[in-house]
């Protein structure tokens, strides 16, 4: 039998050298979080620019005063993408995580014989290069006429189906199971459970699920430009490649469209980092 | 009976799921191979069977060789890279400092913006324009009396500017990997370095010969993801210069030939060229990730 014995705080083997270390560590992140901004600092100080000031020359230049010029200018060119992302990452996220939901709670409370033999390929489906289904895609949305917003939608909640049926699987794996209360022979019981317990203690599962598909909807060009056909549908990635994606524009243009777009995911980000944050580890398999 | 009562209403619940991954992942892997071995090309279908012929075609195709190249040369870069930033910063993070929590934010946010948001950003940093056109990162080289560094970025020669495409990558992505060996890191547990401490080991050694040891199953996972993350990459190519042969990957070159030139043999060729590059590396990692959960 071996008996734990904590260490107190001040008796741990302290090296002399150890202030000097974490002041090098705090001088090593610093310098890094500097370097890791320098593409947020040209972004900010060249978006809030007067346009009369910008020029290659000045590209480092702080701005003499605060303009919205810029903003103003690239509004119009985005305005109908950003309400088009809104409409159809909102709705997205939402219905993918409900299905992802059931799902999880099937594989991980409710295991059918074979329920570890389906997870797995159901798994698969978030690696896949979308490039390998895209022909077929767009062709059985052209048949259907969805090549639109509604058919962009429909592909982000099929396609969300794997990562969100893995965040809940491991959410209600970590659940006790007499919470669950498993010994329900009847599965109509299991079904009143789900709905009833499993549901409304699933909360910060829907956060990190939500938020997660909400991001990669938002942030998604490739079935955009595949799935959408019209112009008035395009989501605000596609939107934004078209106004600052070439030379032509003028960069203040670009990076302003650039602030524009990715606000939402970054107030999402700000606001709730923490379930983002699980998501992004959910999506490494390391639930 | 018993087996239907008890079983039944959970099948229901996920087959709605498992007919939708089946036809729009399964079916349309399907779907794409047998499109691959046909002669559709132009707008309307075609599916007469021709063999083999869009692949070794694409053996022969330059610009299809020169996007593999490309794609090797950026895999090993941006991969190595975003390792070995990541890493670091998780090294620098592990112990629980005052504001790691703002570090760890400052390091992690590029993941929330879309990677068309970061193309145009790194676009205007890595612009080659001189003399007073002269911007972006080259400006402040020369600016700063760092002038050697002054490069022409993706427009440089092969294979550099597919290089400089991997250093946008890298920005966006090394915060994923600290926070996935920060998580490993966290995870030793405190009582084994304390007994290496009491044995003697320096702080170097404690994080050396204890904590790296248990990273290799998170260096795996790191290395999974990043792989097929770079195989897949369309986005920050496209949006950065999508008519440069330069930067050219398949997955842009599987885009222009099949939605732009409306070759869809060659384009749904080289969609099952990519499937099974990222299958060959995820599915022993799926397979790899059930089975260390059964053991648990």
């Amino acid at each position: 039998m071996s008996a734990r014995v904590d260490t107190p705080r001040d008796l741990r083997i302290q090296s002399r050298w150890s202030p000097h270390i974490t002041a090098a560590r705090y001088i090593g992140l610093f310098a890094l979080v500097c370097l890791f901004l320098i593409p947020v600092y040209v972004l900010l100080v060249t978006a809030f620019k007067d346009p009369s000031q910008v020029s290659p020359r000045q590209m480092w230049e702080l701005p003499e005063t605060l303009s919205f010029d810029t903003f103003r200018i690239v509004w119009p060119k985005l305005e109908n993408g950003l309400q088009n992302s809104l409409l159809m990452a909102i709705p997205a996220s939402i219905i993918s995580s409900f299905i992802g939901a059931a799902n999880g709670f099937v594989l991980s409370k409710w295991r059918f014989p074979g329920a570890d033999f389906v997870f797995p390929l159901i798994l698969f489906g978030m690696f896949i290069p979308y490039q390998s289904i895209l022909i077929p895609l767009r062709q059985v949305l052209s048949d259907a006429g969805l090549t639109n917003l509604t058919g962009l939608a429909l592909v982000h909640i099929i396609y969300g189906i794997p990562i969100t049926t893995l965040i809940f699987r491991s959410y209600f794996a970590s659940i006790s199971d007499e919470l669950i209360d498993a010994s329900q022979v009847d599965g109509a019981g299991m079904l009143r459970t789900f709905a009833f317990v499993a549901l409304p203690i699933a909360v910060p599962a829907f956060a990190v699920s939500i938020i997660w598909q909400f991001t990669q909807a938002w942030n998604d060009f490739l079935f955009g430009i595949v799935v959408v056909t019209r112009a008035t549908d395009w989501p605000v990635t596609v939107a934004l490649n078209n106004t600052a994606g070439s030379q032509v524009v003028p960069y203040h243009e670009a990076m302003a469209a650039a602030v524009l777009a990715s606000i939402p995911t970054l107030l999402v980000y700000i606001l709730m980092g923490r379930f983002f944050m699980r998501g992004l580890m959910a999506g490494a398999l390391k639930g | 009976m018993y087996r239907l009562r008890r079983w039944g209403p959970a099948i229901l619940l996920i087959s709605p799921s498992l007919v939708l991954i089946g036809v729009f992942v399964y079916g349309f892997l399907g779907w794409n191979v047998t499109v691959s071995l046909s002669d559709w090309r132009g707008l309307r279908p075609s599916y007469d069977y021709i063999g083999f012929e869009n692949y070794t075609r694409l053996a022969e195709d330059g610009r299809f060789t020169n996007s593999v190249g490309n794609v090797i040369v950026f895999t090993v870069v941006f991969v190595l890279g975003a390792l070995f930033v990541g890493f670091f910063l998780a090294y620098l993070l592990e112990r629980r400092i005052r504001g790691d929590g703002f570090f760890r934010a400052m390091f992690l946010f590029p993941m929330a913006i879309s990677l068309i948001a970061v193309a145009i950003i790194w676009r205007w940093l890595m612009n080659n324009s001189t003399g007073a056109q002269q911007t972006g990162l080259n400006r402040l080289f020369s600016s700063i009396g760092l002038d050697f560094l002054v490069n022409d970025w993706f427009k440089a020669d092969q294979p550099f500017a597919v290089m400089a495409v991997a250093i946008a990558a890298g920005w966006a992505l090394s915060g994923y990997i600290m926070a996935l060996f920060l998580a490993g890191m966290r995870g030793v547990s405190d009582d084994l370095r304390e007994a290496a401490r009491v044995d003697g080991a320096s702080e170097w050694r404690v994080f050396w010969h204890v904590v790296t040891p248990m990273l290799l199953a998170v260096l795996m996972s790191a290395v999974v993801i990043l792989v097929h993350i770079s195989f897949k990459t369309f986005d920050l190519i496209f949006a950065m210069d999508s008519e440069s042969r330069l930067i050219e990957t398949p997955a842009i070159y599987m885009w222009f030939t099949t939605f732009d030139a409306f070759n869809f043999n060659r384009g749904a060729a080289i969609a099952t060229l990519l499937m099974v590059g990222v299958s060959a590396v995820i599915v022993p990692y799926i397979w790899y990730s059930m089975r260390a959960e059964r053991r648990q």
